[in-house]
């Protein structure tokens, strides 16, 4: 049986930590299951924890008048939901469903951000992750913007 | 050597021969070209007087025949027309003929085509001949080229650093240079192929003396000091990539895209279709008319052109003529004529604008 | 080298803007294209553009996914049953994908891309042996833009390939993935070192692909572009298509990537 410091350590964004710090952040974390269709969080609620997700899909979507919830991006194993637990106001900007059934590792946020203000080793290093992973999804985004498959006959 | 009148006969022999000859003329204020009937039909006494944005004819004191250097327009529509016909279809009832229109063939003599140009006509066939232009490579067979060596180069002119001048070394039936001596008005004539020869051998002229080769030799080496321009070899390999370099910002703010670099210029050979419809529709033409890379439309793809700045399209023009032609076809696209310094409107010269993107920016490159 | 007439034998409106017409000659017919290569297409009176082929039948039968981003795409857009044609071709340098016979062989497709890539996936799959593991990326602005979208399933259905699809934004009801298509390249199961990797879509994302597939270590000779420029003659003589030294009509429309990063790295405008 795997411990959730073991499984942080296997997950891509954790996987250079030492350790020590490893075993730190794993205080603050549980293991959590989602079935097909249950819905994470909802926009406007407190971010409370995120998710390191180990198995399975989930959707990232915002509601839309006339369009419904219109889905703007997937995430699935080694990826991580949730980034807006390290800033106030600590609430959830977007919907977030699970698409397939999904094991994931839930991190307390205000544990986690606790930790790291005490511990500044732990936290320059959470927060170089969580960089490295917002940059990443925002040049994502900004290509997603360019609407490249549009047609922009003139 | 041959006489003057030998040259008159040597064109009307070409005539006889059912070539129609195209010639330098005079027409309206340039020196143009034209076909001509007799050697009269020549400019002869007549020079250019060239430089950026500026061309002025003037009379020589002698009746020089070749006193003048290139002609404002260059010799290419006669081998590649402004406008050709590539494809007609025809529609009756359900059905679709599509033909295409056999080659416009001519036979041909260029009179008095000066080195810089017979060059840029090896640089066309590398363009047209492979593929091959139906209607350039039928012209092309027949034509028989008659090169006249340069005396007075004109105000932008750089063969010499092209190595494409001032005297024809290579592509041409019988290259001529006019020789004044105190007693004599006479044209040095050599053979460049066996057509040519015997064109020569019909003339009988005398044998060049020492003092002729002696005097061909000064008349040379004269005009190879006298060039307007001068293009160093090294900077179109410098400047190769640079696409970021500052200097091109600042070209861009006086070129007009107005193409008529691309018009004189002797290599440009880039074309546009059109379809043009009879009333009904039951007939379409598809036709091939020159175009010009300064257009804005010339880049267009799915709605809007790619190179939207003139900025762009100079930078294009430039590297593709001095640079990238020699990856596409093995040579410069540039024979240092000098037209396109001449007759752009605000006197841009392509020999000091590609040094000055040879130059080290300071800045990223 | 004249169009010959060809008569469109079936139209298949794929999405709002975009059909595929199956033409066939009527008397003489054209050479077999070889994946990746184009025909133009004469639209009577109004003009010629290049077509990738997207298939090809029995008795030469070409099939080509068009979409109406002008005046001649228009017209063949909206030409029907019946309607005649001309055609000329086939033009350029194709995918030619057995030189990588050994490696693995990974297929980016980004919007219309996956027109001009169908026929290399079916010669793939004609010649399975060949590669090791065969990967198809399909990017897309929506899921009704999806093309293909039956023959996607089918080749998703099979076990020798990993077949991702993904779209820029999605409604509710999707259940696939949602996401740039780069983003799905790092989690292919391919040997990256070992990988020919084919692309063809938007110049941006062509760009951001081939940078991305090079970060993870295919080589850059082995990433291979399908560019697309102005074309008026498909022969090379009449200038349009430049692109650097590159005649995109006769050098190309593939290209490696090491031909094709200086210039797509420099600004055009």
């Amino acid at each position: 049986m795997k411990t959730i410091r073991d499984l942080l350590g296997e997950h891509q964004l954790f996987r250079s930590f030492h350790p020590d710090l490893l075993e730190l952040m794993a205080g603050c974390g549980h293991n959590v299951h989602f079935e097909a269709g249950k819905q994470i969080f909802s926009e406007g609620e407190p971010a409370d924890e995120f998710y390191v997700l180990r198995s399975g899909k989930v959707s990232i979507g915002i509601a839309v008048p006339h369009r419904g919830t219109v889905l703007v991006e997937t995430l699935g194993p080694n990826e991580v939901l949730g980034v807006s637990w390290p800033f106030p106001p600590y609430r959830w900007e977007f919907d977030s469903r699970a698409m397939d059934p999904t094991s994931a590792i839930a991190m307390d946020a205000e544990c986690l951000r606790t930790k790291c203000e005490e511990d500044p080793a732990l936290g320059y290093q959470v927060f170089k992750s969580f960089a490295l992973l917002m940059r990443n999804r925002l040049q994502a985004t900004r290509l997603q913007l360019l609407d490249l498959y549009g047609n922009h006959a003139g | 050597m041959l006489s003057l009148s030998a040259i008159a006969t040597l064109l009307s022999n070409l005539q006889s021969d059912g070539r129609k000859v195209i010639a330098p003329v005079l027409d309206d204020h340039a020196i143009g070209l034209a076909e001509v009937d007799t050697l009269d039909d020549l400019p002869s006494g007549w020079t250019e007087r060239q430089d950026g944005g500026t061309y002025q004819l003037e009379r020589l004191e002698r009746p020089e025949l070749f006193g003048h250097a290139t002609t404002a327009m260059s010799w290419k529509k006669w081998l590649y027309p402004e406008r050709t016909m590539l494809a007609r279809a025809s529609r009756d009832s359900g059905s679709v003929v599509i033909e295409e229109p056999p080659p416009e063939a001519e036979r041909m003599a260029f009179f008095g085509i000066r080195s810089c140009d017979v060059h840029s006509l090896d640089i066309l066939d590398r363009v047209f001949l492979d593929p091959v232009d139906p209607t350039y490579a039928a012209r092309r067979a027949g034509l028989f080229v008659v090169a006249a060596t340069c005396a007075r180069p004109g105000g932008t002119c750089f063969c010499a650093s092209m190595n494409t001048g001032p005297k024809p070394t290579a592509g041409f039936d019988i290259a001529l240079t006019e020789i004044w001596t105190e007693e004599h008005h006479e044209f040095f004539a050599e053979a460049g192929t066996q057509e040519g020869q015997e064109q020569l051998d019909s003339l009988n002229g005398a044998e060049a003396s020492d003092a002729d080769l002696a005097a061909l030799e000064l008349i040379v080496s004269e005009a190879t000091k006298t060039m307007g321009r001068f293009l160093d070899p090294s900077h179109p390999r410098a400047a190769a990539g640079r696409y970021e370099h500052p200097h091109w910002d600042i070209v861009a703010e006086r070129c007009l895209s107005c193409a008529n670099c691309t018009m004189v210029c002797p290599t440009c050979f880039c074309s546009t279709t059109e379809d043009t419809t009879n009333l009904s529709g039951s007939v379409t033409e598809r036709w091939r008319t020159w175009d010009s890379c300064f257009t804005l439309g010339f880049s267009y793809l799915a709605g809007a052109p790619l190179r939207n700045s003139a900025k762009s399209r100079y930078r294009q023009w430039l590297l593709h003529k001095l640079v990238t032609w020699h990856d596409q076809f093995g040579t410069s696209g540039c024979v240092g004529c000098g037209r396109c310094i001449t007759w752009c409107p605000v006197g841009i010269d392509l020999t000091s604008e590609i040094a000055a993107v040879a130059q080290d920016s300071g800045g990223p490159s | 080298m004249v169009p010959l007439p060809y008569r469109v034998l079936t139209r298949h409106q794929e999405l709002t803007d975009t059909v595929t017409l199956r033409i066939a000659p009527i008397s003489k017919r054209l050479a077999d294209p070889l994946p990746g290569q184009y025909e133009m297409l004469w639209a009577f009176g109004i003009g010629e553009v290049p077509i990738s082929v997207s298939g090809l039948d029995d008795d030469g039968v070409l099939e080509h996914t068009i979409r109406s981003v002008g005046a001649v795409t228009k017209s063949l857009c909206s030409s029907k049953v019946g309607d005649i044609i001309g055609a000329r071709g086939p033009f350029g340098i194709g995918w030619n994908i057995d030189r990588a016979t050994g490696q693995d062989l990974l297929i980016v497709a980004g919007g219309l891309g996956l027109a001009p890539l169908r026929l290399a996936m079916l010669e793939a799959l004609a010649n399975r042996h060949r590669y090791g593991r065969l990967a198809l990326l399909v990017g897309a602005r929506d899921p009704e833009s999806l093309l293909f979208v039956e023959e996607l399933e089918q080749w998703r259905g099979r076990f020798d390939i990993d077949v991702e699809v993904t779209v820029d934004a999605a409604p509710p009801s999707w259940r696939g993935n949602v996401g740039v298509v780069t983003k799905f390249i790092a989690r292919t199961p391919v040997d990256f070192s070992n990988t020919s990797a084919i692309v063809c879509g938007p110049e941006v994302m062509m760009r951001f692909a081939a940078l991305t597939l090079a970060d993870h270590g295919v080589p850059p000779g082995q990433i291979y572009l399908s560019m697309e420029r102005n074309m008026r003659c498909a022969i090379g003589h009449c200038g349009h298509c430049q692109f650097g030294p590159e005649f995109i009509c006769k050098d190309g429309p593939v290209f490696p990537w090491t031909r094709m990063e200086k210039m797509m790295l420099a600004k055009e405008q």
